[in-house]
């Protein structure tokens, strides 16, 4: 029984009857307690350790929507508008113009071996170019060699060469469908939009699902994100969890230096009794670094995409109402089944009408199967509005707000998809807190950056990119958003009694930062430098962190 | 290079009866090398009588048959079965409850060595219309039913008789293209969806319970002229015809194909382009052929 004692600048526990303090006693990767050292030191011997005395402590960060893709992303060259950190540490900085992201993906042509390897790239969003569409003209200026492309920061579209068109066949006329453009000459403009259009050309990128799902490498990448972030817990929402993959996970999460405790969610696809009996089956398995038997669905597609399903009146430039990813009746049984399996349901609603659709089903399951503390979870669930809140809290639902949307497109949600009023209302932190749902913040990692701090600074500011503030009413303070991207999230995944706040008999899990986030100013908060973390009492420093 | 594989799309909302139908083609499928993709093994699932191994998402299923569950990622299961060898001679997708099949036949198009023969679609007489006017799924039910070029009116046994006259009128109105075929548990023709059985004398199971020739009339025509092949095709779709097939010589002299189903019709270059007589196979309900104006068309169409 080795006890140690870290003191530090100051230490934000969240838990309001002890909400500040000087030291932390840690002892088997948990909590023994915290306050002043002479409280602690009634615990018997311990060893002091100094390397966080200048540090403040928060406890372990908790991304409550990201997916393991980010790890998987970094393999390939960031054609992003924003700046961006990789696992390493190294800054990409953004690419501002299209002649840039070209120049950027010219220059990581130096590092491959011949003239015809594929060379990718990932995060390209010409929202940030007055949407001037990249055509495989543009790419052609990289190589006419070599397959080259690059996926869009939403995943939903890539952009390629001829060469790549070539290499599936495709640089012919009379291809007909609506994810693949033509141009005047009748043959394909470079641009592949939706997963049918978007797959061969993916895997000539060496970008095949099985990359994306991540592999070991990418998980441990991934975590070293995570690290850099401040984050402790983090999830993977979601992926099919074939056995190979939950195999590979126990095995690396379980290594001693494995920073992260992963909550990978099970797609349900279809056929609720065999996905919730594997759901079941895979909770069994889980380990304390690698936590499973939660269940993902998707009710709707996006809104930016024009895929989410509204509610009257619809898009605001009148584009058709979206699609529906899984039957209403087969969402229905799945909350069903999971409520007496006394399995965890977490549902992605983008549109306020997949989160109405829910919202039924949920209190019509909850009649058949009454269950106290659920918990099932709305993830996104951007454009609810106050009423569905207030049934929201009635059901015993928790939400996950997908805080940074509105920073990346807030301005497009003004112009073209939801309108300026209910672009005001979109991921209604404010609304949340007021009705009484328990809420968490997210990334959804890699399609925007997994960094709970700016996550968190989104939800404070609702700043667009544009520098708008979108949404004044729906502004909440530091505490809470602080509270949001810990305990919050923690809440979401049925974990708060384990993680979120730092207290006796919770894990020893810390975000370690050279700053105080409830000093600096609050426009400061995303850029708070993070330090490291600690997680079940090993302490990661980032900047000794492997490089992969 | 062989002649694309025709790929049947089986469409339809949740509980319509598509694995119910795919299950009864696969047992009477009179000895035809078909390939299936489910979007699942869901909880109605392929017949155990008919599953020979199973490794992973393929089944292999008795007589040299596949069934391939293809989740999210329908390009690559497609793709498999173009790899098979022998190939498939016919494919058989059962998409989700709630994918539109017009997107999915988009999708086939992308791959070389398709041919969409037709989208079938199911819906169950006893709720459709309930479901077509629902709040959520109603829209997307309507939009199934509009692009389906047959329609299977199936579970029509639950239905009280005077109720189906009215049904098949909104029917008409709800899936304007599509020729409506009412059936119980599924139970279709296959020769409607395969055409006739490869060899004529294909050994036929013992105790199959549908016989088309009960069910359906059919129209066989030798003619040696050749014809304005998109005339024909045009003036047939406009016929009650539930499916057609011919190779026969074009008007600029060239041996063409030509596969209708329901008003969806596909010409071809003939793969072997021999001088031989035309031919050309009409199928229709029973009592719903009309052979005199089938065969006036042939004669009108003749250069």
């Amino acid at each position: 029984m080795k006890t140690t004692i870290f003191p530090a600048r100051k230490i934000i526990t969240m838990n309001p009857a002890r909400p500040l303090a000087t030291h932390v006693a840690v002892r088997d990767g948990r909590i023994l307690g915290v306050g002043a050292l002479d409280e602690l030191a009634g615990w018997g011997p311990y060893t002091l350790d100094d390397r966080l005395a200048a540090k403040v402590l928060m406890p372990g960060l908790v991304e409550g929507h990201s997916h393991l893709m980010e790890g998987a992303f970094w393999r390939f060259v960031y054609c992003g508008f924003f700046d961006r950190r990789d696992p390493d540490g190294t800054l990409w900085p953004g690419a501002k113009s299209l002649d840039a992201v070209l120049q950027r993906l010219s220059d990581a042509q130096a590092a491959l071996p011949d003239a015809t390897t594929p060379l990718a790239g990932w995060g390209f969003d010409p929202i940030y170019f007055d949407n001037r569409r990249c055509t495989r003209e543009d790419l052609d200026r990289v190589s006419t060699t070599r397959p080259v492309g690059m996926v869009h920061a939403s995943v939903h579209i890539i952009n390629c060469n001829s060469a790549a068109l070539a290499a599936i066949g495709w640089l012919r006329t009379g291809i007909d469908h609506p994810g693949v453009p033509l141009g005047a000459d009748g043959l394909p403009t470079g641009e592949l939009k939706g997963p049918e259009a978007m797959m061969q050309v993916a895997a000539v990128l060496g970008m095949d699902r099985a990359v994306l799902a991540g592999d070991d490498a990418a998980l441990r990448a991934f975590s070293r994100l995570c690290v850099r972030a401040g984050v402790t817990t983090a999830t993977d929402l979601a992926s099919p969890l074939p056995d190979a993959a939950v195999d590979m996970m126990l095995k690396v999460t379980a290594g001693d230096d494995f920073p992260t405790r992963i909550v990978p969610l099970l797609r349900l696809l279809g056929a609720p009794v065999e996905g919730v009996e594997r759901a079941a089956a895979l909770r069994e398995r889980s380990s304390d670094r690698l936590r499973l038997g939660r269940i993902k669905m998707v009710a709707d597609g996006s809104i930016q995409g024009f895929s989410a399903r509204l509610r009257w009146p619809g898009y605001y430039n009148g584009a058709p109402n979206g699609l529906w990813y899984m039957a209403p009746e087969q969402m229905g049984q799945a909350l069903g089944l999971a409520l007496q399996h006394g399995l965890q349901v977490h549902t992605h609603t983008n549109g306020d009408e997949a989160t109405e659709l829910l919202l039924e089903l949920m209190e019509q399951a909850l009649r058949e199967h009454p269950t106290p503390d659920h918990r099932f979870t709305l993830q996104h669930c951007q454009l609810a509005d106050a009423a569905q809140y207030r049934r929201m809290k009635a059901l015993g639902m928790c939400v996950n707000l997908f805080a940074n949307h509105h920073f990346y497109w807030g301005d497009e949600h003004l112009r073209l998809t939801v309108g300026p009023e209910r672009a005001t209302r979109m991921n209604a932190c404010a609304t949340a807190l007021a009705a009484g749902v328990p809420f968490a913040i997210h990334s959804d990692a890699p399609i925007t950056p997994l960094a709970p701090l700016f996550t968190a600074w989104c939800a404070v500011h609702r700043l667009t990119a544009s520098g708008r503030t979108l949404g004044e009413h729906e502004r909440i303070g530091v505490a809470d958003a602080l509270r949001a991207i810990t305990l919050g999230a923690a809440w979401t995944l049925k974990l708060d009694a384990e993680i979120g706040s730092i207290e006796c008999g919770k894990r020893a899990d810390f975000c370690v930062l050279d700053d105080d986030p409830l000093a600096v100013p609050n426009m400061a908060l995303k850029d708070l430098p993070v330090w490291g973390v600690v997680q079940d009492g090993r302490v990661f420093a980032a900047a000794d962190l492997p490089t992969g | 290079m062989a002649s694309p594989i025709p790929v049947t799309l089986i469409g339809g909302y949740l509980g319509a009866g598509k694995t119910t139908l795919v299950n009864h083609l696969l047992r009477e499928r009179e000895g035809r090398r078909i390939a299936v993709l489910v979007n699942d093994f869901g909880e109605l699932p392929i017949d155990d009588a008919l599953i020979e191994s199973r490794d992973g998402t393929l089944l292999q299923l008795a007589g040299g048959c596949v069934c391939c569950s293809f989740g999210h990622d329908l390009m690559a299961a497609l793709q498999q079965m173009l790899a098979l060898q022998p190939r498939p001679e016919h494919i058989l997708i059962e998409t989700s409850g709630v994918a539109l099949p017009g997107a999915v036949a988009r999708t086939l198009g992308l791959l070389a060595g398709l041919r969409l023969d037709a989208v079938l679609v199911l819906a169950d007489a006893e709720t459709v219309r309930e479901r077509a006017a629902d709040r959520y799924v109603g829209e997307l039910v309507r939009e199934q039913l509009q692009q389906a070029d047959l329609l299977l009116l199936n579970k029509t046994d639950l239905l009280p008789e005077a109720a189906l006259a009215p049904l098949r009128d909104w029917c008409a109105t709800a899936a304007p293209r599509a020729r409506v075929i009412a059936t119980q548990q599924a139970r279709l023709a296959p020769a409607l969806l395969f055409g006739e059985p490869a060899g004529a004398a294909a050994p036929r199971r013992a105790g199959a319970m549908i016989d088309a020739r009960a069910l359906f009339d059919s129209l066989s025509l030798e003619f040696e002229h050749a014809v304005d092949l998109q005339a024909l095709a045009e003036a047939l779709a406009a016929l009650p015809l539930l499916r057609a097939k011919g190779l026969m010589r074009d008007r600029d002299g060239r041996m063409r194909s030509l596969q209708l189903v329901g008003t969806r019709r596909a010409l071809a270059e003939a793969a072997h382009a021999a001088a031989q007589p035309g031919r050309l196979v009409c199928i229709a309900l029973r009592g719903e052929l009309p052979a005199e104006r089938i065969r006036a068309l042939v004669a009108r169409c003749a250069c």
